[in-house]
């Protein structure tokens, strides 16, 4: 069983409290930051080889090194709490029982960063969190770790957590920001990134809650320890969030490395697949990262076992890999019609384009309807292509990665389906019976 | 049913008064549109799960905007209804992980049970039926939500049952968002 | 300053300019096509992805090129910068999968439409679309809706530049209207009705780059074809109004007033309304003689079929575009209207 350092006393009674959290260790690595400078803070999670979590995977520490410091300008730490890629269920988790342990991250960021004000943005349907965090802030407040001349080192720092309403989009950092300053959540052109001109045109960081919580585990152990954890560049431990057919869906806590046919298969993690049934595909990293084959997601094409780890899960690039993501692992069993998961996906995808750039806005509701046509029957060989190809339109052209989020399921799906899609063409009458699946020349219904 | 339109000339209660000052303190004195979101979702709750264009009004005023810089939020987030709606608003979600584990059976099944077709509201008043997309809850699908609750784990009558029968012994509706806790039922991983 | 190289073109600009102006400074038929970009209105670009180019290398410190195709408008030159538009089979494919995307629910109605002639979509769908559609689903739909006396919007041909959002923000003091919805549901609007009816409100027509926003008071609903443009000015006792306008004539009628564009359809002085929707007579003006025709113009561009056209019509028009429409008859815009 592997390391836990996130979540190991998340059974604890009342844990969720400051005193009890303060019990089992909390609070130690703002004690400890505030005994370093900031610069040091900074070195230690550059050391830890940390990732970001939300998704793209972009180094925590260098990250924090490259917020402008403009003197006399505020800068602030934006905590992502949008959490909204299908598959992705792991922050929820984190915040609701462990208030204190992103709180406590948000100190020592904030603290590294100079940041004296900063936010938590939560997506809005989390309502009932944000008051979990408002009562676990006022503790903090009341314990002297947040306001003015925290445990008398000079610091002080602001806490605020704030709700959004309802867009996916809204988790794409600069969208968050205009979604924070009470807007559409239009994301912005880049240049300027975040780091220069964020919230209120300030200097802000953006990090996701998990990226957030693991800076207390670093400090506490020290970067160097922590990078000894997981493989390769893949340092440290991750939240993984199992769903679909899967015996025990849920959030687990993984040392990076872990066999990914371990984790589908092995009773310390998910136990298999449901009713006995047989593996299909595997989304790996929530919703927008390429759906794989069972034989591709177990072993990679070289035939190694692949791994939980940024860099074995890409293995082979969009041809046979795909993406660790942000952890949200969704398992599909054989009865899985793959057409429909396609189709459901675009919908989400058009559903939540914010619209601004044409071939995003146009085109996520085209691919969708092209789909919709061939998941009911009334397609053409020639819609396989075209949406294919709509998603390529769309790749690559658009103001944010909403664009390639919605154009990798597609591609991939036809990639590693396209019989089935087919299928879906040559026999509308089977594909369209309820509960009916293609499964190479089989049809089961 | 309670009543759908809000009164013409809408007044925040002191309660969500206080609330709204305390939000306004978390932002810069030249940065109140900032409070938007947060005191529609305020508004939303206290004038009967919806936000009319007077209702708006009122929340451009309070934050001294431009009501068209509230009707183009409004209309971009989807947690905001612009319709009356019943006394509960059954967010289902449909997305992927939902559905590979009966979202669409659970939609159908609550149309039946409720007599509501997704998008609209209950012939009692009762429930308005929502689909929404995936609600980070997707290892305990299906999914609904109910303002601040989560019901997880829908594939069985009898947890939908239990859902229904709660929300039809609650009598009030909620002033403040921020007031009722609701943990959700599951979420006992690890 | 930076040097750069657009198109094999070397040119010269300073620090902090786009590549979409560095490469108008250039001029021609290299220009990339900017159909959200409005040099006067800040914050605008980035969105239609028409004016998407190469950039082969990034600068002279650092050559390496740029991993995705960039929005010209709003990307800044770097000295030693080799820049690609037409010179690119890449850049040349995304567009016409660009023209595709901003037509797939567009109505495509020019013979109906008060654009025509002038619009920056069918221009950039004439020079770069393709002639036949692969789409074959419902078209989105909208109402024309009236908001205030004096401009109509036609929300189905809209492109959603967020043009004339920027414009009613930064030039008048009450934005009514603005975007919203979202995704391919925006939609341009005012959520209850009402009245855009600013001393300024009528800049948001010559802004926009289609049909969508259009002048009621047009008088009898020419075709710009028909109409021939003229530089006048007043005293306009507005302290915003530039009071330099073009006035669009049939015969001596002046059919409509807006203001002067550059060739690049850009309004560099904006006017009120009173001299845009009030002065309709030429003795409210000084005539200072015709207006040059731009690139966008149809009798330049040559590509419109003129079924029947009106002696009357023929009288009025300048020499130089008589003999230009007797030497290349107008043809039909390639499969654009009904089949597309
Ligand atoms: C469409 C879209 C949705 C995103 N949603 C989220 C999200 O819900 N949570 C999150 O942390 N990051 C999300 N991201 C990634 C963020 O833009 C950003 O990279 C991240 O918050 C940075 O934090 P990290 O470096 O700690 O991972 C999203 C990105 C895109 C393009
Ligand atoms: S890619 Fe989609 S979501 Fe992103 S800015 Fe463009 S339209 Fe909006
Ligand atoms: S807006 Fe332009 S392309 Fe569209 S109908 Fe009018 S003239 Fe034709
Ligand atoms: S109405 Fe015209 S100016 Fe306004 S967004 Fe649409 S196309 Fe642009
Ligand atoms: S898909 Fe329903 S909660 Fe994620
Ligand atoms: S003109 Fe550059 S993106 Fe529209």
């Amino acid at each position: 069983m592997g390391r836990k350092l996130l979540t190991e006393h998340v059974n604890v009674e009342g844990i969720e409290t400051f005193a009890v959290y303060r019990k089992h260790g909390g609070y130690r690595a703002v004690e400890k930051a505030l005994k370093m400078t900031p610069e040091e803070v900074v070195e230690e999670v550059k050391k830890s080889g940390l990732r970001g979590r939300g998704g793209a995977g972009f180094p925590t520490g260098l990250k924090w090194s490259f917020l402008a410091k403009p003197e006399g300008v505020p800068r602030y730490l934006v905590c992502n709490a949008d959490e909204s890629e299908p598959g992705t269920f792991k922050d929820r988790f984190l915040m609701s029982k462990l208030p204190h342990l992103l709180i406590e991250g948000m100190i020592a960021g904030s603290y590294a960063l100079g940041a004296r004000t900063s936010y938590i943005y939560i997506r809005g349907e989390l309502l009932y969190v944000l008051r979990i965090l408002e009562k676990a802030i006022a503790e903090a407040y009341a314990a002297g770790f947040l306001g003015e001349n925290i445990l008398g080192s000079g610091y002080s720092l602001d806490l605020h957590v704030h709700p959004g309403g309802g867009a996916y989009i809204c988790g794409e950092e600069t969208a968050l920001l205009e979604s924070l300053e009470g807007k559409r959540g239009n994301p912005r052109n880049k240049p300027p990134f975040p780091a220069v001109q964020g919230l209120y045109a300030r200097p802000t960081v953006v990090n996701n809650v998990e990226s957030i919580a693991t800076v207390v585990p670093i400090l506490n152990m020290g970067g160097d320890e922590y990078a000894k954890i997981g493989v390769g560049k893949s340092t440290g431990t991750k939240l993984f969030s199992a769903c679909g057919h899967l015996n025990k869906p849920g959030i687990y806590e993984l040392e990076l490395g872990v066999p990914v046919e371990e984790f589908i298969y092995s009773d310390e993690y998910c136990g298999g697949i449901w009713k006995g049934r047989e593996l299909k595909a595997v989304v790996a990293g929530g919703s927008s990262v390429p759906i794989l084959p069972k034989e591709l997601i177990l072993k990679t094409a070289a035939g190694e076992p692949r791994l939980m780890t940024y860099e074995s899960l890409s293995d082979g690039g969009f041809v046979t890999g795909t993406m660790l993501g942000s952890g949200g692992f969704i398992a599909m069993d054989e009865t899985t019609c793959i057409v429909k998961n396609t189709w459901n996906f675009s919908r989400f995808y058009h559903h939540e384009s914010c619209g601004q750039c044409s071939p995003c806005r146009e085109g996520t509701g085209w691919m969708e309807k092209v789909l919709h046509r061939l998941e009911h029957g009334h397609g053409s060989m020639h819609d396989i292509d075209l949406v294919v190809s709509v998603a390529k339109q769309i790749e690559g052209n658009t103001i944010c990665p909403l664009g390639e989020a919605a154009a990798w399921p597609v591609a991939a799906a036809v990639r590693h389906f396209r019989d089935e899609f087919e299928w879906h063409v040559t026999h509308p009458k089977e594909a369209t019976q309820p509960g009916a699946v293609y499964r190479g020349n089989m049809v089961l219904a | 049913m309670e009543p759908t339109t809000a009164p013409t000339k809408p007044q925040f209660s002191p309660a969500a008064q206080a609330e709204i000052k305390r939000l306004l303190s978390h932002y810069p004195d030249d940065r109140k549109k900032s409070t938007l979101l947060p005191v529609l979702h305020i508004a939303q709750a206290e004038f009967g799960g919806w936000v009319s264009p007077e209702v708006q009004d009122l929340v451009a005023e309070t934050l001294g905007l431009r009501p068209i810089e509230v009707y183009e939020v409004s209309t971009f987030y989807t947690m905001f209804n612009l319709k009356p709606v019943g006394k509960h608003v059954l967010e289902i979600c449909r997305t992927g992980p939902c559905m590979l584990r009966g979202s669409d059976e659970l939609t159908a099944h609550l149309e039946r049970i409720t007599g509501a077709k997704v998008g609209e509201t209950s012939p009692d008043g009762q429930f308005t039926l929502k689909e929404v997309e995936c609600l980070a809850a997707c290892g305990f699908a299906p999914v609904v939500q109910v303002r601040e609750k989560y019901y997880e784990s829908l594939d069985t009558e009898k947890n939908v049952n239990a859902m229904l029968s709660e929300l039809k012994s609650l009598v009030h509706r909620p002033i403040l968002p921020w007031e009722e806790t609701g943990l959700p039922t599951s979420l006992n991983n690890n | 300053m930076a040097k750069i190289t657009f198109d094999g073109i070397e040119v010269e600009v300073p620090d902090g300019t786009t590549i979409l102006n560095a490469a108008r400074k250039i001029g021609g038929g290299i220009v990339p096509p900017a159909m959200c970009y409005y040099t006067p209105l800040k914050g605008s670009g980035g969105k239609c992805r028409a004016c998407l180019v190469r950039v082969a290398a990034g600068s002279a410190k650092d050559p390496r090129p740029m991993p995705k195709l960039v929005a010209s408008c709003i990307t800044t030159v770097q000295d030693g910068m080799v820049v690609e538009n037409t010179t690119s089979q890449q850049v040349m494919d995304v567009r016409k999968g660009i023209v595709e995307m901003l037509l797939i629910n567009h109505p495509l109605d020019c013979p109906v439409c008060d654009q025509a002639g002038e619009c920056d979509l069918q221009n950039f769908a004439y020079e770069h679309g393709v002639s036949t559609t692969r789409y074959e689903e419902e078209r989105r739909t909208f109402d024309k809706i009236d908001i205030g006396p004096y401009v109509q919007l036609h929300m189905t041909r809209c492109i959603l530049c967020y043009r004339c959002v920027y414009t009613a923000d930064q030039l008048t003091d009450a934005r009514v209207h603005g975007v919203l919805g979202r995704g391919d549901a925006s939609e341009i609007g005012t959520y209850i009705e009402n009245t855009i009816s600013n001393d300024f409100s009528g800049n948001v027509i010559d802004v926009c780059p289609v049909g969508a926003l259009t002048d009621k008071t047009f008088r009898f609903k020419q075709r710009v074809w028909f109409t021939k443009p003229v530089n006048a000015h007043r005293e306009c006792g507005h302290e915003k109004c530039s009071g330099h306008v073009t006035l669009w004539y049939k015969g001596q009628d002046v059919l409509r007033v807006t203001a002067r564009k550059d060739e690049y359809g850009e309004v560099k002085e904006w006017i009120c309304n009173e001299c845009r929707f009030e002065k309709k007579e030429t003795s409210d003006w000084v005539i200072e003689g015709p207006a040059h025709i731009d690139r966008s113009s149809v009798i330049s561009a040559n590509h419109y079929e003129l079924p029947v056209i009106n002696p009357q019509v023929i009288a009025d028009l300048p020499e130089s575009t008589v003999r230009e429409l007797e030497r290349n008859p107008p043809l039909k815009l390639g499969g654009m209207s009904g089949s597309m």
